[in-house]
């Protein structure tokens, strides 16, 4: 029993099998295909694609969300350039990104090095690694605000029973920074991990033994074996990594508001504030165009070079 | 360099029977990861030893490795006096339903993609990759619009169906079936299997691990979901747990016990599933050859 076209001519293949593209006629099967495809497309198209379209829409307008908007051209992309706020936000999302993937990344390799093979308990460890990135940037984030609280928090009582200096966490812009990096950190190491471990797990142990045998130490097999066949993963892990660093809103929404005085204010939180809190949607819709065009513009012309330097290879 | 080490040689080789000498327990890695384990662990423990606190003692500043005095009044709080639980609930309705059409969404539409071959291919899967950069924040505004028109905000269904198709949902499956031997999908094909027969009875047989991923990365996005439902639900009453917590936390700011344990409501159920899924998870994660 069946439905399928493909099947409704018992193919002339009593001979020799032929492969499965020649038995329906190539438009039946795109049909096919794009009816499989349908719900996603229809999913996406609806509700993701035609708001972008909207969004850009709006950006091109002074829409308040109430009353009528006015076309206003590109005056929305021309007004981030004199805005000081702007600029902070692209460059405190710059810099999370510039030291959160790197650090993100060479933690996830350690501890991956370390749970490489059976090790007692490995499961588990595993576990503990991963567990704080599945929990909600909300809850993370109230943890986090909790645990760095610069009155009553536990960072400081431990920081300051060690004779170190307490830092106000809320009032001093830097320490606010850094508490922000720090429960990110936290929150998304345990996927560099998981990947990297799955990588470390796939590479032929004879690879390994040979570098051995020619003499390579434990430091120059990581470093001229095993770092470049994790390439691809940590290409990968990179480019997700920064998407998700440019996205990042939950945590500073709920941990700092941006504050104190913008000191971890991000483009997206920006955005979100200019568009709902101010009632500037087309400002907001702007920045949030720009920030999509960036990441896209970037992670296209990544993949194009990694692509180029693998072919090189 | 003296070498002293099969053992190390191996970096990730599963334990190499009859190869080498016996290998001993590295002990110091384990010391090492359990220090780490112990830091890594440290919030959540923390959650637990707030939640359970009397509220006074910790506003007060008065902590301890263990909680001053046992007290149930955060968790009585937020489970009588916030409406925790109707959150949980909320969250758990969306997370289903929605776990259920994105599943079939993205594994028909990552099956299509890996193994079917039609004009416009790449153009799709550019596409619905592209729409991994799109930062939520920028389609609020006309999502809720569009949503608006439909009626359904105030409604699960303003949550669930927007973001139903996950892109990352779609790139991982259609790795993972890139894997799969065309010959096997030529096979059923010649016993007579139409499209969707194949799918069903002979590759979704073959990717369990992969399911198993989906469903529990999808479950973990949609709990766990903050910017939208903030936007698209305004009745308390149907708030899904992050936007709930999120509302406390501002209004209650010294609450902490009550606020650690409303936040460990909604650690718990994600927690427990990917204790039970982590095999089938990593598994999954490997497989779609994403390393």
């Amino acid at each position: 029993m069946t439905a399928s076209p493909a099947t409704t001519t018992p193919a002339a293949s009593a001979s020799a099998p032929p492969p499965v593209r020649r038995r329906a006629p190539a438009v039946r099967r795109w049909a096919t295909s794009y009816a499989l495809l349908a719900p996603a497309l229809l999913l996406f198209g609806v509700f993701v694609l035609y708001p972008l379209v909207g969004a850009v829409r709006i950006s091109l307008t002074n829409s308040t969300g109430i009353g009528e908007a006015r076309f206003v051209g590109l005056d929305n992309y021309a007004a981030m350039a004199g805005d000081a706020t702007f600029w902070r936000a692209a460059l405190n999302t710059a810099l999370l990104a510039a030291v959160s993937v790197p650090v993100s990344l060479l933690l996830g390799l350690g501890v991956a090095l370390l749970l490489r093979d059976r090790i007692p308990g490995g499961g588990l460890f595993r576990a503990v690694f991963l567990a704080p990135y599945v929990i909600s940037g909300v809850v993370v984030a109230m943890t986090g605000r909790w645990l760095f609280d610069q009155n009553v928090g536990i960072v400081d009582r431990v920081l300051g029973g060690l004779g170190l200096p307490a830092p106000d966490w809320q009032s001093d812009g830097t320490a606010a920074s850094v508490s922000v990096l720090v429960v990110l950190l936290w929150a998304r190491t345990g996927l560099a991990v998981i990947l990297y471990l799955s990588a470390l797990q796939g590479i032929d142990p004879d690879v390994l033994e040979a570098a051995e045998l020619d003499g390579a130490s434990p430091r120059q097999r990581l470093r001229f074996v095993v770092w470049p066949l994790l390439r691809p993963t940590t290409f990968f892990l990179t480019v997700m990594l920064v998407i998700e660093t440019f996205q990042v809103f939950d945590i500073v929404w709920v941990m700092t508001r941006g504050g104190p005085a913008g000191a971890t204010e991000l483009l997206v939180t920006y955005a979100y504030n200019q568009g709902f809190s101010a009632r500037r949607e087309g400002y907001g819709s702007a920045i949030g165009v720009v920030v999509f065009v960036v990441v896209l513009a970037a992670t296209v012309l990544w993949w194009r070079a990694q692509r180029r330097s693998e072919e090189e290879l | 360099m003296s070498a002293p080490a099969p053992v190390r040689a191996r970096i990730g080789g599963p334990a190499q029977r009859g190869r080498g000498p016996r290998r001993r327990t590295p002990v110091g890695r384990v010391v090492l990861l359990a220090a780490l384990s112990l830091v890594w662990l440290f919030p959540l423990y923390w959650m637990l030893v707030t939640a359970l606190s009397p509220r006074e003692d910790l506003a007060a500043g008065r902590v301890g490795v263990l909680p001053t005095a046992l007290d149930g009044g955060g968790f009585s709080r937020a489970l009588t006096q916030f409406p925790v639980l109707q959150w949980a609930a909320n969250s758990a309705a969306i997370a289903v339903v929605a776990v259920a059409i994105t599943v079939v969404v993205d594994v028909t539409a990552g099956y299509v993609l890996a193994k079917h071959r039609f004009p416009g291919r790449s153009v799709v899967f550019f596409l619905i990759i592209a729409t991994l950069m799109i930062p939520v924040q920028v389609l609020l505004v006309p999502q809720f619009d569009l949503v608006n028109d439909l009626g359904w905000i105030n409604s699960y269904w303003a949550v669930i169906i927007p973001r139903s198709a996950e892109a990352f949902g779609v790139f991982l499956a259609r790795q993972y079936f890139l894997s799969l031997p065309d010959e096997l999908l030529e096979a059923a094909q010649l016993d007579g299997a139409g499209q969707l027969r194949t799918l069903w009875s002979v590759v979704l047989p073959l990717s369990r691990p992969l399911v198993a991923v989906l469903l529990v990365m999808t479950f973990m996005y949609r709990w766990n979901e903050f910017a939208w439902p903030l936007v698209a639900l305004r009745d308390p009453a149907l708030y899904t747990l992050p936007v709930g917590l999120s509302f406390l936390q501002s209004q209650y700011t010294t609450d902490y016990p009550a606020l650690m344990a409303g936040a460990l409501v909604s650690v718990l159920p994600v927690l427990v599933l990917f204790g039970i899924a982590q095999r089938q998870f990593v598994a999954g994660i490997a497989r779609s050859g994403l390393k």
